[in-house]
């Protein structure tokens, strides 16, 4: 393939992948919702798992977004330094998603902050997001793509606490935020907990643990422990399908961690809405690709 | 059980015998209407160019296909934040005299002040079912304040039995989010004292 034509081969598969996670949600959320729908029992709680269920049949059967609020796109990329397009990357990356807004169609999503005004492309300043990790010496790119959309991030959260509120102090943090802005944000929810030094490290990260399926645990021992215990604990509150009350609240609780300084724990939160379009997608050196997140693919 | 439906132009006397809980539909007019109209017609003091009295509005972004010119197709539409509205919408239902908010979550006092004084209701169409809602669009009749972009203008649409509409705010002063925040408070307090004792991972 020349390279011209191999850049348009991987914008045409990228825009394509887009519009589709936009239309159908990944394997692992769809079984959740799923065995979350079947534990119900309150009338209103079935009403509204029952109509969930007709809207995502709808979708793929009519060829729509799911869901109006189809995000700003962001990318968490695994870039393997010998990857041949990793120049091409950003660029590509743009021109897919102005080709998906167009193609799926998706909403335009992308304000210019200051100036104020809708692009009506989904491309802006930085939109989309672009978050590198580097892989020395492989030669695949991995890409988690993700419909940001304003409902689930609104309760996103962000704090340094003290050493002395230790991790029972992130628990209340954690707890607070889905009674506060959770119950809004289309549950069941997706809970990412971030924890780290600063800020920006913990909230980097309880995005990134957004995009480990759910079901899957922290490797710490303890860590996956304070999974369990925050996502029972959390399912206890029965915030139930839209905050009116049911069973659970939660798809899961995913934490990602790193070391601290000795003086804080940065911790953050950022929820994932029950629409929680993720997907997955590897391409190797020769631009061949494999979806993980999604079994049935059609495009 | 008769399926409710409220049909524009909505009375206070339809709202009634409606209840925190039920479920509604609406036929009629329906216009979206979110955060930028909001401020527009409170805070620049702008009149809405869509006439809403005794109407129902929807906090709301769609996705819009352009056929031609004026021609338009809904193709998704749901609902969004309404608590993103709450600072407005006193004085928005005042001004206005819409009878009807569709929405998702929970609203405020202000809301609740504004909807037992006037007459309206608060309602949650279940979020992230959009295509659901869009087939109860039967027709784009106007577009209005496009200059706002494609979420945020003011799409109004003819629309037939539009819902599953959960009753949030009632005409009674109950407001069903506020009254079940009282519950998740405090079984959140105990799932706290559970976990803490379980997490003290710093000795």
């Amino acid at each position: 393939m020349e390279r011209e034509e191999a850049v348009k081969h991987m914008t045409d598969v990228m825009a394509k992948f887009v519009a589709f996670t936009g239309k159908r949600l990944p394997d692992d959320v769809r079984a959740k919702i799923e065995e979350l729908a079947q534990q119900e029992e309150e009338p209103l709680a079935k009403a509204i798992y029952k109509t969930m269920e007709r809207n995502q049949e709808l979708a793929v059967k009519l060829n729509r977004p799911s869901c109006q609020d189809t995000g700003a796109l962001q990318f968490f990329i695994k870039c393997g330094t010998e990857f041949p397009y990793m120049a091409e990357l950003p660029e590509l990356l743009r021109q897919a998603v102005v080709q998906a807004t167009k193609d799926a169609p998706l909403r335009h999503n992308a304000v210019e902050t200051f100036d104020e005004y809708n692009t009506g492309k989904n491309v802006a300043k930085n939109i989309p997001s672009l978050f590198w990790d580097i892989a020395p010496g492989r030669d695949d790119c991995e890409i988690y793509t993700y419909m940001a959309g304003g409902g689930c991030s609104l309760p996103g959260h962000a704090k340094v606490l003290m050493p002395g509120e230790g991790y029972e102090g992130v628990t209340k943090f954690v707890l607070d935020v889905m009674t506060s802005y959770g119950l809004n944000a289309c549950p069941p929810l997706l809970v990412g907990v971030g924890i780290g030094t600063s800020v920006e490290v913990a909230a980097l990260q309880s995005k990134k643990a957004l995009m480990r399926r759910i079901g899957s645990h922290n490797p710490n021992p303890k860590a996956a422990k304070m999974e369990r215990l925050l996502e029972d604990g959390i399912n206890a509150i029965g915030l139930g399908p839209q905050g009116l009350r049911g069973k659970n609240s939660v798809l899961g609780v995913n934490i990602e961690n790193s070391a601290r300084h000795p003086s804080v724990i940065g911790v953050a939160v950022n929820v994932g809405c029950w629409s929680h379009r993720r997907g997955h997608i590897v391409f190797n050196k020769e631009l061949n690709y494999t979806i993980d997140s999604h079994s049935e693919v059609d495009f | 059980m008769a399926k409710k439906v409220l049909t524009t132009p909505i009375s206070a006397e339809d709202l009634e015998d409606i209840h925190v809980g039920d479920v509604i539909y609406l036929t009629g007019k329906l216009t979206t209407c979110r955060d930028v109209a909001h401020r527009r017609v409170i805070e620049e003091g702008r009149k809405l160019p869509v006439d809403i009295r005794d109407g129902a509005i929807l906090h709301a972004g769609p996705i819009i296909r352009q056929r031609g010119e004026g021609d338009y197709e809904m193709v998704t539409v749901g609902p969004t934040t309404s608590m993103r509205m709450e600072k407005f919408e006193e004085a928005f239902i005042k001004e206005t005299g819409v009878r009807l908010i569709i929405g998702k979550g929970g609203m405020g006092e202000g809301t609740m002040r504004g909807r037992r004084d006037n007459k309206a209701l608060h309602c949650v169409f279940p979020a992230g079912c959009a295509v659901v809602a869009a087939t109860c669009v039967e027709k784009i009749l106007s577009a209005n304040w496009k200059d706002l972009g494609m979420p945020e203008t003011l799409w109004t649409c003819q629309v037939k039995e539009f819902g599953p509409l959960i009753v949030s705010i009632d005409t009674h002063g109950r407001n069903l989010f506020e009254e079940n925040k009282v519950i998740f408070n405090e079984r959140k307090e105990k799932v706290f004292q559970e976990i803490a004792s379980q997490v003290g991972f710093i000795k």
